[in-house]
């Protein structure tokens, strides 16, 4: 049992690390999947956007990471 | 299906499976030097036959799940996957954490392999099977080969899995290759440099798959992919010159965690 908790603890390690870099991307995907055609932006618009955000994301948690 | 998409496929799941074998090898290694080769190599044999007979049984499932909630499951997945491994090599290149040194985990396993032991040299080739050694190979095996499988399953997701098992075969050949020319674990690797790479490409896949699983049309069609790859070094080592320029206070180095 202890084997197979410790598989599953590595297994979800492999994903989550850092919450707030999981619960950032987590949002980028919810907000790409209904924010996007609820304002009417323009399909050829919407991966770019995507990527700008998790940019963003990245960045953020990068320099925050850094901080004492 | 550009030869861009096609070869960008192939080096990220190349790159990606590298890392995972040569991390794999070490503990593989570490256990063979210290315990005794015999219960190693039955346990890294057990652990690669338990992927084998895992990707035989769940292969097939996959092929029935709708293309676009695929790239979408396996876009998110990668998502995370990915960037884990990009934040992780920024903090690194940027001094925040300290890098990922196969060297020195291989003598932290031997030492601890051995302190188990009780200091005993290792045993012979016809000794019993010894069950710490079966089980940490087993079990190395087992988990960066998942890494490898899911790499190769979210690289592929878009109709190319046979490019990308053919960089993970690569690149475990390779790696099974050099380990057993040089007889120890390969420290060598530019870890740091790979896995910064391998973290650009795969976030830049797990973008482009949850594009096109929502069903964006990309700029360029598969060249987007490229152009992904490009954005997330660039935002990659902006994030690494953002990092050094903290304050030095804050750049204490914390040891660094496995993987």
């Amino acid at each position: 049992m202890n084997a197979v908790a410790a598989a599953l603890r590595e297994l979800w390690g492999l994903f989550v690390e850092d919450a707030s870099l999981t619960l950032g991307i987590l949002v980028c995907l919810v907000i790409a999947a209904f924010a996007f055609p609820a304002l009417g932006l323009r399909d050829a618009w919407r991966g770019p956007l995507l990527f700008v955000l998790l940019a963003l994301v990245l960045l953020e948690n990068a320099r925050r990471s850094a901080r004492p | 299906m550009s030869w861009a998409h096609v070869g960008t496929v192939i080096l990220a799941a190349f790159l990606a499976s590298l890392v995972e074998f040569v991390e794999a090898l070490t503990i593989v290694f570490a256990v063979g030097t210290t315990r005794g080769w015999r219960s190693a190599l039955i346990g890294a044999g057990a652990g690669a036959l338990f992927l084998t007979v895992l990707t035989l049984a769940v292969g097939p499932a996959l092929q029935r799940i709708p293309l676009a909630s695929l790239q979408l499951v396996v876009g998110a997945l990668l998502l995370l996957f990915g960037m884990r491994w990009l934040r992780k090599a920024i903090l690194r290149a940027g001094g925040v954490i300290g890098l990922h040194d196969e060297a020195a985990i291989y003598a932290k396993q031997t030492a601890a392999l051995a302190r188990h032991r009780g200091g005993t040299p290792p045993p012979p080739l016809r000794a019993p099977l010894d069950r710490v050694s079966l089980a940490t190979s087993f079990k190395a095996v087992t988990l960066e080969g998942l890494e490898v499988i899911f790499i190769v399953i979210a690289t592929g997701a878009g109709g190319l899995l046979a490019p990308a098992a053919v960089g993970a075969a690569l690149a475990g050949s390779l790696v099974i290759l050099a380990g057993l020319g040089l007889r120890r674990p390969v420290a060598r690797v530019p870890e740091n440099t790979l896995k910064f790479a391998v973290g650009v490409l795969l976030s830049a896949f797990g973008v482009f798959w949850v594009g096109e699983g929502r069903g964006f049309p990309w700029p360029g069609e598969d060249l987007a992919l490229l152009g992904l790859v490009a954005g997330f070094t660039v935002v990659a080592l902006l994030a690494v010159a953002a990092v050094r320029r903290s304050p030095p206070q804050a750049l204490a180095v914390r040891p660094a965690r496995q993987a």
